[in-house]
């Protein structure tokens, strides 16, 4: 096979493992996967701005809201169809974005970072007080997504083949994944994605090469809270129901450690670092039971499962740092180099 | 009037506990320009290990105080000789990124150890007050405040006059040229971590005093002294403290005036008051009011 058909034929079981992946696992494990998979995508637009342009927010949860109240609204208030209210989300959070953007002018690094981080608690401060929208205090529930007959609510059958509520949501944050990863791998090869590694690496050589500097950080900033206005809908969605204390900082912070983890600038990095953030606290919540010293919020035992999970996620996320600060994806680069070498040394 | 007497102090005495915290975060970031996320999480260490040497250990406060203040160095100390020496010359992120898994494990070892429910700090002071002019003074935060002078004063003649003080202002400079002149870089960085763990001790067991109790979510309160060292610039210790008591004052005035007099800002709008005059003032000056701003090269 010449190395083209290898590619194909590699990309065809990719995408058939994926859309298989919720049908072969129980209703935890979909719904976990549901959550990574949205996660991902708002993990890849962080990293558009903070990997590949260099500008640190810790903003992110309040684009993620922000698209999250405006989806409630088109879809719930006004009884948009989801074809509408899903990309409305993410248009919304753009806009809000374009803003925002323009402080990333004026200020640098960890500046930058923490009036994001005052974005956050205004964000909040906002949301409790805009009750008309995000239902205040107490919260709101937003709708599921249908398209037609296919009801994201109830599930949706065909011929002998029902596809259920968690499937659906699966497949369709699967589809927006893959659109985004494809947008930025594009993004990545065009005029904007070189202007904007030259400011993430430095400013002023890029603006004396000609690159438009404002222009490029202000569209990093749309591009990104666009992304996180569309996982943010989905998000609020499957949930079914949002109050305004959950996008806080913690949240913002995990979507750091998301393209730190994975592995900031590369497109499968977001993925792989929701995999980890995500999957990982589940997966130690799934094997709990087997598991000594721990107890089950009855007492019993000598720390709770989240307590441990977290205690031990914390502490896997500094030995894995300490090892590869470069995240899963330098993992993976380090392990094809030594792959390579290895296959050139052995005739 | 003497409402207003009232709240000024409030709010220095919340603004004495904000200087604290924020001269932790700036120590740190001046030795090895990395922000302290797990700051807020030393804080609860020490309120929580000095109240329960109180409540358990039948330690008279004072003594339980400086073992909570000896024991969160200790825990910051460690985590800096275990921990970050071996992250040296890696990129900045990676390093707040460490922080941040500290701050993750301390967040849940603190309940696990400590109990979820709140407790008191164990001071001896209680709800007692001076009055002086029907303005009531609560012991707690006159000491919160003289104790919070007492350390920066330490702090600033530590910085000035001792030889360890020279070396950290050497190292904040320039690193390499410090190394280059035989400054011990590594015992730099592990007297800043200790001074951070110290100083948050004291922010937390006063941060716990009357009326408030304590209770985990108290390193939240790290969050808050975000906009007490941006206000005097990230790099300058003398604006993270006036940076503090601004951002305190600002804070008790407005939870006590915003209310009445600007009630269309929303509920519990004093918690936000300080971001938003963080942000004016960055539009203003993007480094901060006392910060300094990087000469640019090609």
């Amino acid at each position: 096979m010449s190395r083209r058909q290898r590619r194909a034929l590699a990309v065809t079981v990719l995408v058939i493992a994926a859309v298989a992946l919720p049908f072969g696992v129980n209703a935890y494990w979909r719904a976990t996967f549901v959550f990574i998979l949205i996660a991902a995508l708002g993990a890849l637009g962080l990293d558009v701005l903070t990997g590949r342009t260099g500008q640190i927010s810790l903003g992110h949860a309040f684009f993620l809201g922000a698209g999250a109240y405006a989806g409630g609204y088109l879809g719930g208030n006004l009884h948009l169809n989801a074809v509408v209210w899903i990309p409305a989300a993410g248009v919304a959070a753009g806009i809000l974005g374009a803003l925002v953007g323009p402080t990333a002018l004026r200020l640098r690094g960890l500046y930058l970072a923490i009036v994001t981080i005052g974005l956050v608690f205004i964000g909040q401060h906002i949301f409790v007080n805009v009750t008309a929208i995000s239902g205040g205090p107490g919260g709101r529930a937003l709708p599921a997504p249908s398209f037609g007959p296919v009801n994201f609510a109830t599930g949706y059958s065909i011929g002998g083949l029902t596809i259920s509520h968690d499937e659906l949501y699966y497949l369709l944050a699967l589809l927006l994944l893959a659109l985004g990863m494809l947008y930025v791998r594009n993004l990545e090869r065009s005029h904007l994605g070189r202007a904007m590694a030259a400011v993430r690496e430095r400013e002023l050589a890029a603006a004396v090469l000609g690159v438009h500097v404002a222009r490029t950080k202000v569209t990093a900033f749309v591009i990104s809270s666009a992304m996180a206005g569309v996982a943010g809908a989905m998000y609020a969605s499957y949930l079914g129901f949002v109050v305004p204390t959950q996008w806080d900082l913690l949240l913002s912070i995990e979507y750091v450690v998301m393209i730190v983890v994975g592995g900031m600038a590369s497109l499968w990095g977001p993925l792989l670092g929701a995999v980890f953030v995500i999957g990982f606290p589940a997966l130690l919540q799934d094997v709990s039971g087997s598991l000594p010293f721990l107890s089950n919020g009855l007492g019993g035992g000598v720390i709770s499962v989240s307590d441990a999970s977290a205690v031990i996620y914390g502490g896997l996320l500094i030995v894995f740092l300490l090892i590869e600060p470069r995240g899963v994806v330098g993992l993976v680069t380090r392990l094809r180099t030594l792959a390579t070498r290895r296959r050139a040394a052995a005739p | 009037m003497r409402t207003f007497a009232q709240l000024l102090f409030s709010g220095l005495a919340l603004g004495a506990i904000y200087a604290l915290i924020a001269l932790g975060f700036t120590v740190i970031y001046r030795a090895s320009r990395v922000i302290n996320f797990a700051q807020g999480q030393l804080l609860a260490l020490g309120a929580f290990t000095t109240s329960w040497l109180v409540s358990s250990g039948k330690l008279p406060f004072w003594a339980a105080f400086v073992i909570g203040a000896l024991g969160t160095a200790a825990v910051a100390l460690v985590f800096q000789s275990g921990v970050l020496r071996f992250a040296l010359g890696r990129p900045d992120f990676t390093i707040v990124m460490l922080t941040l898994g500290l701050a993750t494990v301390l967040n849940s070892a603190i309940p696990t150890a400590f109990g979820d429910f709140p407790r008191t700090n164990g001071d001896p002071w209680g709800a007692s007050a001076a009055h002086i002019y029907g303005v009531a003074l609560p012991w707690v935060k006159i000491w919160t405040i003289v104790a919070a002078l007492v350390v920066l004063v330490g702090f600033f003649a530590f910085n000035r006059y001792s030889k360890y003080g020279l070396a950290m202002r050497g190292a904040a400079l320039d690193p390499e040229a410090a190394l280059a002149v035989g400054i011990p870089l590594r015992r730099v960085y592990a007297t800043a971590w200790v001074l951070a763990g110290v100083v948050a001790c004291v922010g937390g067991v006063f941060l716990a005093g009357y009326p408030n109790t304590l209770d985990p979510t108290v390193s939240n309160v790290a969050f808050l002294a975000f906009p007490a060292i941006i206000l005097g610039g990230i790099d300058s210790t003398t604006g993270a403290v006036l940076g503090g008591f601004v951002i305190g004052v600002v804070e008790e005035l407005t939870a006590g005036y915003q209310p009445q007099y600007a009630s269309w800002l929303g509920h519990n709008f004093y918690l936000v008051a300080p971001y938003v005059v963080m942000i004016a003032v960055l539009l203003v000056r993007p480094y901060g009011l006392f910060g300094t701003r990087p000469a640019e090269r090609l």
